[in-house]
C-alpha cells in the first residue's frame, strides 16, 4: 500500500548542527505514529520539512505519491495536511470563535468573499469542534487571554477545522494540565478516527504514547534509532537511556 | 579625461559627504534603540537654524570669522544636549517595545511639532550666512575651481566614519552599546543601564543630524521644508546602505551622491528622482539593504 | 442604535452646508480625505503602514487633470478612469510591495511615492511642474454647470459615495477576505498553514487601498480645481496616516470621523494661531498614547469582549 507521507533520505542542517541527516520515514492511512526522542533532536525540523517550512538540503517528501518538497507551506495545507504547533500559532488578538471559523471558512474557499465571516452553518461548525476540545465555554474570549493549556487545546481545535487527511501534532499535551491530558487525547483520538484521520504526533509523555501510539519513531540526533511497535520499543535498552531515562 | 572624470568625483564625494551627514544619526539611533525616528530631519534642520543663527551674530558684531568653526560644532552640541535627553525621555522612552507603526506615528507628531516650533523660534525666512566657506577659500584642481569648505565636508565625513567606529570597536561605551544591541535583556540582566545607553545613544544621533544641518548651512542655507525634504533622503540613504548599518550608510551615500551628480550631468530634471530610485532599485533586490541581515522567526 | 447614529450625522452633514455654505468646500475635502484615510486604515489592520499613499491620491487627481486636457469632460467617466488609474498604479506598486513587511513596506512605499513626487515636480512638459494642472468643471450627465452648481453635485455625490462605498468596506472587513487581512497581523505562520495565500489577501487588500486613496484624489481635485506635486509629498502621506489612526482603525467610519474632526478643527484653529502642525502632532501623540482606539473608539460598543 503506498504511504500517505513518505520522506527519503532528508538532509538539513542548521550552521553547521545536522538537525536531520539522511531521515527516511513514512507514515500510512490510519496510523498513529508518534516520534519520541530528547530535546533538540530535530523532531520539530521533521514537521517543518513535512510541510515545505524548512526546505531540506537534498532529499525528498511525497504525499499520496506526489513530490511536495518543494512546495509552500500553503500549498501543501490545501492538499490536505494540517498542523498544531508546539508554541500554539493563534491569531491572538481575535476571539476563540473567529479563529475557528477563518480556519473554516479558509477550507470552503476564502473567496466567498463579499458573505461575512460569520453564518449560522459555520458558527455551529465551530462550537462542535471547540466543545470535542472542551473550549465551549471560551469561544468569546480574545485567544491570547487563554491559558497556555487552552491555547494549545485552540491550535488543535484550529487544525481540525481544516478537515485534513493527515494532522501532524507537535506535543499536543505539553502544557496541558497532567489531569486534562488522558481526557484531551481520548477526544482528540476519537475525533481522528471518526473522521479516518491519519495522525503523526511528536510526544514528550511516554504514557500517551504507550497508549495511543501504533508505531514510533525513536529520535536522536538527527536520526531514527529505533522503530517499531510502543511495546517493543519501550524495551530496546538503547531507548530507555537516550529518552525514556532522560524524560 | 580628467577633466571631466576628477570634477564629478569630487562633487560625488562633497554631495556623499552632506548626504552621510543627513542619515548616519537616523541610522545609528535605530541600530541601538530600533526606532525609526522620522522627526531625525528635523533635528538636522534645528541643527541648521542654530548654527545659521549664531554665524549671523557672529559676522553681525564683526567677530574673528573663524569663531563661525567653533558655532557649527557648538550648534550641535548644543541641539544634542537639550533636545536628545529631552525627547528621547518623554516621547522615545514610551515606544520601546511598541509596534513599527507607533514609533513611526509617534515620531511623526514630534515632526510636526518641531517644524512649527521651527517656524515660531526662526521664521519663515531663509537664513545663510557663508562665512566658513568664504573663509576657506578656493583651489584648483585639474583647472576647475573648487570650494574648500567641500573637501573639508568630505574630511570631516571621513572623520565621522572614524570616530564612530573607533567609539564602537574601543571604547567602553562602544562595547555597551555592541552589547545592546546584540541582546537588550541580556544587557539588562548583566547589570548594564540600557536606559543610561539609550539616553546617550540617541543624543550622540541628534548630534549627528544637528552636525549635518550645522555643516550644510553654509552651503545651502536653511528655510523651512528642509527638515522634510532632509527625512526623506535620510530614509532613502539609511535604507540603502541596511538600517542600522554605519558603515552601509556610508556607502549608500557614495552611491546616491555619485547618482545624484551623474543626473545633474547628464538628465538634470531627474536628479530629484535619482535617490529614491536607488533606493527602490536596491530594496526591491535586497530588502534589508545592502549590509543588512534577515532573522528567521522560530516556529 | 449605531445605524440610528451614522444615519443622523450623514443627514446633519447634508444640510449643513445649507445654513453655512462656507462648510460645503471643508466638508467635500474632508470626505475625501476620508476616502484616502480609509485605504491607509485598511493596510493598517493588517500592521502594514503606508507612508506613500498620497502617491495614489495624486496619481488620481493628476489622472482627472490629463483625461480632462485630453478632452474627456464628463463627470462620472473622469471619476470612474481616474479611480481604475489609482487601482491599476496600486496592482503595480502592490504586486512588488506586498512581500514586505513593517519598516521595510514603510519605507518602499514612502521610496516610490517620492519618485511620483519627483517626477510630477520635475516633468514640467507634461505635469506642470510645481505650478501642477488645473482640474476644469466637467460635464454632469451632459449638462454643463456652474461652478456653484458642479459644486453641490459634488459633495452631495461624495456624501452617498461615503455611505455606500462605505458599507462594501465593512463587508469587505467582516468577510473571511477582511478576517484574513486582520491575521495577517497577528500570525502569519498559522494563515500559510490553513493554506491561504497572504500575499493574496495583501494585494487586494492594496488595490482596494489605493482605489480609496485614488477616489479622495480625484474629489479633492475637483473641489481644488487644481492639483499639485505635493499632493503626493511624504508628508501629505504622513498625514492620511494621521487621520486614520486619529479616527480609529477599528471600523469604517474612523477615517472618516477622523477627517471631519480634524478639517473642521483646522478650520476654526486657523483663526486663531498659525501653529497648527504642533497642535495636530500633539494631539496625534496624545491619541495614540491615551486613547489607541482612536476617536471612533469614543462611539464604538464593545463587541464581546475586544480588548
Amino acid at each position: 500500500m503506498q504511504p500517505i507521507l513518505e520522506a527519503k533520505d532528508l538532509h538539513v542542517a542548521f550552521n553547521g548542527v545536522k538537525a536531520a541527516d539522511g531521515v527516511s520515514l513514512s507514515i500510512h492511512d490510519g496510523e498513529f505514529l508518534a516520534i519520541i526522542g530528547p530535546n533538540g533532536s530535530g523532531k520539530t525540523t521533521v514537521l517543518n520539512l513535512c510541510t515545505g517550512y524548512v526546505r531540506p538540503k537534498s532529499g525528498s517528501v511525497h504525499l499520496d505519491g506526489q513530490d511536495i518538497t518543494r512546495l509552500a507551506p500553503r500549498a501543501i495545507a490545501r492538499l490536505g495536511v494540517a498542523r498544531a504547533f508546539q508554541i500554539p500559532q493563534l491569531f491572538s488578538d481575535q476571539r476563540v470563535i473567529d479563529n475557528m471559523m477563518l480556519s473554516l471558512a479558509a477550507k470552503d474557499g476564502l473567496w466567498t468573499m463579499m458573505r461575512p465571516l460569520e453564518t449560522e452553518a459555520r458558527r455551529a461548525e465551530a462550537e462542535a469542534l471547540l466543545g470535542l476540545v472542551g473550549l465551549a465555554d471560551d469561544k468569546n474570549r480574545i485567544s491570547n487571554t487563554l491559558p497556555e493549556g487552552h491555547r494549545k487545546l485552540l491550535d488543535i481545535a484550529v487544525a481540525l477545522a481544516l478537515k485534513p487527511r493527515l494532522l501532524l501534532l507537535d506535543e499536543p499535551t505539553s502544557g496541558v494540565s497532567a489531569l486534562e491530558r488522558f481526557p484531551l487525547m481520548e477526544a482528540l483520538m476519537g475525533a481522528l478516527r471518526q473522521r479516518q484521520i491519519t495522525a503523526l504526533f511528536v510526544e514528550h509523555d511516554m504514557d500517551v504514547v504507550a497508549r495511543y501510539a501504533n508505531r514510533v519513531l525513536v529520535w536522536n540526533a538527527g536520526n531514527i534509532m529505533a522503530e517499531g511497535h510502543p511495546d517493543e520499543v519501550f524495551k530496546d535498552q538503547r531507548v530507555l537511556q537516550s529518552v525514556v531515562g532522560v524524560a | 579625461m580628467s577633466n571631466t572624470v576628477i570634477p564629478l568625483l569630487l562633487d560625488s564625494l562633497a554631495s556623499a559627504a552632506l548626504i552621510f551627514f543627513a542619515a548616519v544619526g537616523l541610522t545609528l539611533v535605530f541600530s541601538v534603540l530600533r526606532v525609526l525616528n522620522v522627526a531625525h530631519g528635523s533635528l538636522y534642520s534645528i541643527g541648521a537654524y542654530v548654527a545659521a543663527s549664531i554665524c549671523l551674530f557672529i559676522a553681525s558684531r564683526q567677530l574673528s570669522p573663524y569663531l563661525s568653526f567653533v558655532a557649527l560644532l557648538f550648534s550641535a552640541v548644543f541641539v544634542a544636549a537639550i533636545l536628545g535627553p529631552l525627547i528621547e525621555r518623554t516621547l522615545i522612552r514610551w515606544t520601546y517595545g511598541k509596534s513599527e507603526a507607533v514609533q513611526i506615528l509617534i515620531t511623526f507628531g514630534l515632526f510636526l511639532m518641531l517644524e512649527d516650533l521651527q517656524r515660531m523660534v526662526f521664521g519663515v525666512q531663509s537664513l545663510y550666512e557663508d562665512a566658513p566657506v568664504r573663509l576657506l577659500g578656493t583651489s584648483q584642481i585639474g583647472g576647475v575651481v573648487y570650494l574648500n569648505y567641500q573637501i573639508f565636508l568630505i574630511g570631516m565625513a571621513v572623520l565621522v566614519v572614524i570616530g564612530l567606529r573607533m567609539l564602537i570597536r574601543h571604547t567602553r561605551l562602544g562595547r555597551l552599546i555592541t552589547a545592546v544591541v546584540a541582546d537588550r535583556e541580556m544587557a539588562q540582566s548583566i547589570g548594564i543601564d540600557t536606559n543610561r545607553i539609550f539616553i546617550l545613544a540617541f543624543s550622540l544621533g541628534v548630534f549627528l543630524a544637528a552636525l549635518g544641518g550645522a555643516l550644510a548651512m553654509p552651503t545651502s542655507g536653511v528655510a523651512p521644508g528642509l527638515g522634510a525634504d532632509t527625512m526623506v533622503l535620510a530614509f532613502a540613504v539609511a535604507a540603502i546602505g541596511g538600517l542600522g548599518q554605519i558603515e552601509g550608510a556610508a556607502v549608500a551615500a557614495l552611491i546616491v551622491g555619485l547618482a545624484r551628480v551623474l543626473a545633474i550631468y547628464f538628465v538634470p530634471s531627474l536628479d530629484a528622482v535619482a535617490p529614491y530610485a536607488a533606493m527602490l532599485v536596491v530594496l526591491l533586490i535586497r530588502p534589508y539593504g545592502l549590509f543588512g541581515a534577515v532573522t528567521a522567526r522560530r516556529i | 442604535m449605531r445605524v440610528v447614529l451614522a444615519a443622523a450625522s450623514v443627514v446633519v452633514l447634508a444640510i449643513l452646508p445649507m445654513f453655512a455654505p462656507w462648510l460645503q468646500f471643508v466638508l467635500t475635502l474632508a470626505i475625501a480625505k476620508g476616502f484616502a484615510a480609509l485605504g491607509v486604515a485598511i493596510l493598517l489592520r493588517a500592521g502594514l503602514i503606508s507612508i506613500g499613499h498620497a502617491m495614489f491620491f495624486a496619481a488620481s487627481a493628476y489622472g482627472v487633470a490629463f483625461l480632462a486636457a485630453r478632452g474627456i469632460g464628463d463627470f462620472a467617466s473622469l471619476l470612474v478612469l481616474s479611480v481604475v488609474i489609482a487601482a491599476l498604479t496600486g496592482v503595480i506598486v502592490g504586486a512588488f510591495l506586498v512581500r514586505y513587511r513593517a519598516i521595510f513596506f514603510a519605507m518602499l512605499n514612502l521610496a516610490v511615492s517620492m519618485v511620483f513626487y519627483s517626477l510630477f515636480a520635475k516633468l514640467y512638459g507634461i505635469t506642470g511642474g510645481s505650478d501642477g494642472m488645473a482640474v476644469p468643471i466637467p460635464s454632469v450627465f451632459g449638462m454643463v454647470l456652474s461652478e456653484p452648481a458642479f459644486k453641490d453635485v459634488l459633495f452631495y455625490l461624495s456624501l452617498v459615495l461615503m455611505v455606500v462605498i462605505g458599507l462594501g468596506i465593512h463587508r469587505y472587513l467582516d468577510s473571511p477576505l477582511g478576517h484574513a487581512l486582520s491575521a495577517v497581523h497577528t500570525n502569519e505562520v498559522r494563515l500559510e498553514y490553513l493554506g491561504i495565500p497572504v500575499w493574496a489577501v495583501l494585494l487586494i487588500a492594496y488595490v482596494v487601498s489605493a482605489a480609496l486613496a485614488g477616489l479622495g484624489g480625484a474629489i479633492a481635485g475637483f473641489a481644488i480645481g487644481r492639483v499639485v506635486p505635493d499632493f503626493a509629498f511624504w508628508t501629505a502621506s504622513g498625514h492620511l496616516v494621521l487621520v486614520a489612526v486619529l479616527g480609529g482603525i477599528g471600523g469604517v467610519p474612523g477615517a472618516f470621523i477622523g477627517a471631519l474632526f480634524l478639517e473642521l478643527l483646522h478650520t476654526a484653529a486657523v483663526t486663531v494661531t498659525d501653529a497648527w502642525n504642533l497642535i495636530v502632532g500633539a494631539a496625534l501623540i496624545a491619541v495614540i498614547m491615551f486613547m489607541p482606539k482612536g476617536l471612533y473608539g469614543l462611539f464604538a460598543r464593545e463587541k464581546g469582549a475586544e480588548r
